[in-house]
C-alpha cells in the first residue's frame, strides 16, 4: 500500500489517498479527543457522585453544618448521642500539612536550586532520579516507617510519652511530597532565560546573589505552584497519616501531640460504616471538603503556572 | 487465605514449569476445590485462620478462605451474600438482621463458638497490677478524670505519667464490647484516644508506649506487655484474663464471639461449622489463646 502511494500516480497529480486511511484517520482523532474528554468526564462523574452520596448527610437526624465544623466531637456510633464535629479532623489535616509544608517547600526548593543552579552534570541526572524515587516509594511503606522507625526516634529524641504523632505524620508527608516540589521547582528555574543568570554574573554577582536576587524572582510563580501541588499532595494523604499520627481525634497542641486527619477517618470509617447510613453518608461529605480543599488548591496552582506561562 | 494463596501460587509455579520444560504427559487436573469464603470480626482473624489451616488437613477438598475487617465487615458481607460465614465478635443487631432477611430472603443463623477474654494490657514495666471498672470507666470514658498514672497510685519515670489511651475505631465489636460492658450503656469515650485498626495494633503500640494501656483480646498477648487483673468494683477480688477464669465468669470481660451463616447452613458448610464445635475444633480455640466452649456444649 505504501508503494502505491510513493509510485508517481499518472492520473491525478495530487497522491491520492485509500479512502480507509483518510477514515482511519478520523477514528484515531476521535478516540484521541475521547482521551482528552474523558479526565473532564471522570472528574466530574466522581464529584457528582461523592457529592450524590454526601448530600443526604446534610438532612440527617444528627447531622448539623455547624457542629460539623465548629464541635471537636467525632462520635460517629455513640448509643447515647450520636455527634458529627469534624473540627479536629480539619485541624487535624491542617496541622500536619502545615508542618509538612514547613518542612518540605524550604528543603525541596533548596533541592531544585542546588540541581539547577549548583550541581555538576555528572551529579545532576542520578540526583534527580533518585529524588523522584522518592516518589515511588509506595504510600503505606512511609507509614510503616512512620510506625515502626520514627515512633521510637521521637520518643527517643523529644521524651514525648508517644511518637505517633503530628511531627511523625509531618515529616513522612514531608518526605512524600519532596519529589513534586522538587521537579516543578526545578522546572521553573531551568525557564529562567539564560541571559538573565549571563547578564548578572556580568555584573559581578556571586552565586548566592544570582539565586537569592535573580533566579527566585523570576521563577516566583513556578516556585509558588511546586509548593501548591506539594500542598495539594499532603492534604490528600492517606495511608501514611493514619499509621504515624496516633489516630485520635482531639485539637493538636503541638508538634509533639496526636492528631487524626479527614482522610485518616475516612479510610478506617468507611468500611465499616453501614452502607447508606448517616455516618457513612458524613463520611462521603468529609470526602466533599477534602475534594474542594484539594480542588481549590490545585486550581490556584494552575492559575499561577498560567501567570508564568503568559509573560 | 495465606496457605491457600500459597498453594495456589504454588500450583500456578508448577504449571509454568511444566509449560516451559513442554512434558508431554498429560496430567490429569485436581478436582474441583470447594471453597468456604469467611470474613469477619478482627478479634477472630487468629483463630479463623488456625481453624482454616487445620481443616485443610481434615477435609482437602475444602478451602476456607479466611480475612478480617471487622465484625460489621462480616456481617455486612453475610448481608450482601459475598460470604458463607461470618465471623463476629459480637450478636447481630436487629435491624441487620431485618436487612439479611430483605436481601438475601434468609433468617441468618448463629452459632457461638467460643469465648474471648478482653485483656486490658499495659507496658511490662507499668508497676500497676490489678484495675477495677470504676478507674478504667475513668480512663476512657467521656468526662472521666483520670489522666495520669499517678491518681492510681502508680509512679511512673519522668514524662511518662500521662496515660496513653489507646482504643480501637469506632466499628469494632471489641470496642463496642469494651463501651458497653466497661463504661456502661450509653456512655462514650473520651475523645482523644489512639484508635488502632486492630487487635494486635494495639498490643503492640502499648508494647512500645511505656505509658500506655489498651484492651484487646487476650489471645494478642505477647512478652513486652502485661496482663492487669480486673475486679468488677473496687473491694472485690481483681482476677487474671485466664480461660479458667472466663468460663467461670469470674473474669469480668469474657465475651462469646459468634460464627454466622444465611439460613440454615448445608453441604460443606455445615460440616465445618461441626468440625469447629468438635473437640478437635475447640482445641485450636484453646491453642489460640481463647476460651474454648463449656464440655457439655460440644
Amino acid at each position: 500500500m505504501i508503494d502505491e502511494e510513493v509510485l508517481p500516480q499518472p492520473v491525478s497529480r495530487r497522491p491520492r489517498r485509500r479512502y480507509w486511511h483518510t477514515a482511519g484517520e478520523a477514528v484515531i482523532e476521535a478516540v484521541i479527543r475521547l482521551c482528552g474528554i474523558s479526565a473532564i468526564v471522570f472528574v466530574f462523574a466522581i464529584f457528582f457522585f461523592v457529592f450524590r452520596e454526601g448530600a443526604g448527610a446534610l438532612s440527617g437526624a444528627h447531622f448539623s453544618v455547624r457542629e460539623f465544623f465548629t464541635s471537636i466531637e467525632w462520635y460517629p456510633t455513640s448509643e447515647s448521642r450520636v455527634r458529627y464535629g469534624a473540627l479536629a479532623l480539619i485541624a487535624g489535616t491542617g496541622a500536619v500539612t502545615g508542618l509538612a509544608m514547613a518542612i518540605a517547600v524550604p528543603f525541596g526548593i533548596g533541592a531544585a536550586v542546588f540541581i539547577s543552579e549548583f550541581c555538576g552534570p555528572r551529579l545532576k541526572e542520578p540526583l534527580k532520579v533518585i529524588v523522584e524515587m522518592l516518589a515511588a516509594i509506595p504510600s503505606v511503606v512511609w507509614g510503616f516507617i512512620g510506625l515502626s522507625v520514627m515512633n521510637p526516634v521521637i520518643m527517643d529524641i523529644f521524651g514525648a510519652p508517644i511518637g505517633l504523632t503530628v511531627l511523625n505524620g509531618g515529616i513522612i508527608v514531608a518526605l512524600m511530597s519532596v519529589p513534586i516540589i522538587v521537579s516543578i521547582s526545578e522546572d521553573a528555574l531551568k525557564a529562567v532565560p539564560d541571559t538573565y543568570r549571563e547578564a548578572a554574573i556580568a555584573l559581578g554577582a556571586t552565586r548566592w546573589q544570582i539565586v537569592r536576587r535573580v533566579l527566585m524572582p523570576a521563577a516566583r510563580n513556578g516556585l509558588l505552584a511546586a509548593a501548591l501541588l506539594g500542598v495539594g499532595r499532603a492534604v490528600g494523604e492517606t495511608m501514611a497519616v493514619l499509621m504515624a499520627t496516633g489516630h485520635a481525634v482531639k485539637l493538636p497542641t503541638g508538634p509533639l501531640d496526636s492528631a487524626r486527619t479527614l482522610t485518616a477517618t475516612i479510610a478506617a470509617e468507611l468500611g465499616e460504616a453501614p452502607l447508606n447510613s448517616e455516618h457513612y453518608r458524613v463520611l462521603f461529605l468529609i470526602g466533599v471538603l477534602l475534594f474542594s480543599i484539594t480542588f481549590a488548591v490545585n486550581l490556584a496552582a494552575d492559575l499561577v503556572v498560567r501567570g508564568v506561562r503568559s509573560r | 487465605m495465606k496457605p491457600v494463596r500459597k498453594a495456589t501460587l504454588n500450583a500456578a509455579a508448577a504449571l509454568a514449569a511444566f509449560a516451559l520444560v513442554g512434558a508431554g504427559c498429560s496430567r490429569s487436573a485436581e478436582p474441583e476445590k470447594t471453597v468456604i469464603q469467611n470474613t469477619g470480626s478482627d478479634t477472630m482473624v487468629n483463630l479463623a485462620q488456625a481453624w482454616a489451616e487445620q481443616y485443610a488437613k481434615v477435609d482437602p477438598a475444602v478451602s476456607v478462605e479466611v480475612s478480617g475487617g471487622g465484625s460489621g465487615t462480616g456481617i455486612a458481607a453475610l448481608i450482601n451474600g459475598t460470604v458463607d460465614v461470618a465471623n463476629a465478635s459480637r450478636s447481630m443487631e436487629p435491624q441487620e438482621i431485618e436487612a439479611a432477611r430483605k436481601n438475601a430472603g434468609k433468617t441468618p443463623r448463629e452459632f457461638l463458638v467460643g469465648f474471648d477474654a478482653l485483656a486490658v494490657y499495659v507496658h511490662k514495666d507499668n508497676p500497676l497490677n490489678e484495675i477495677t471498672f470504676g478507674q478504667l470507666a475513668e480512663i476512657y470514658g467521656e468526662g472521666g478524670n483520670i489522666t495520669k498514672w499517678s491518681q492510681l497510685g502508680v509512679k511512673m519515670p519522668a514524662g511518662a505519667d500521662e496515660i496513653i489511651r489507646v482504643s480501637r475505631q469506632s466499628n469494632s465489636g471489641t470496642y463496642f464490647y469494651f463501651r458497653e460492658t466497661v463504661l456502661g450503656k450509653g456512655r462514650d469515650f473520651k475523645l482523644g484516644s489512639r484508635d488502632m485498626q486492630g487487635s494486635k495494633d494495639v498490643v503492640e503500640l502499648v508494647s512500645k508506649t511505656p505509658g500506655a494501656i489498651g484492651y484487646s483480646g487476650m489471645g494478642y498477648a505477647t512478652p513486652e506487655v502485661k496482663m492487669l487483673k480486673v475486679a468488677r468494683a473496687k473491694g472485690d477480688t481483681a482476677y487474671a484474663p485466664t480461660v479458667e477464669n472466663a468460663l467461670a465468669h469470674t473474669y469480668p470481660i469474657a465475651r462469646p464471639l459468634f460464627m454466622y451463616t444465611l439460613g440454615e447452613p448445608a453441604g460443606a458448610v455445615k460440616k465445618y461449622i461441626d468440625w469447629v464445635h468438635s473437640g478437635a475444633g475447640q482445641k485450636i480455640v484453646a491453642a489460640s489463646g481463647y476460651v474454648p466452649l463449656p464440655k457439655k456444649q460440644n
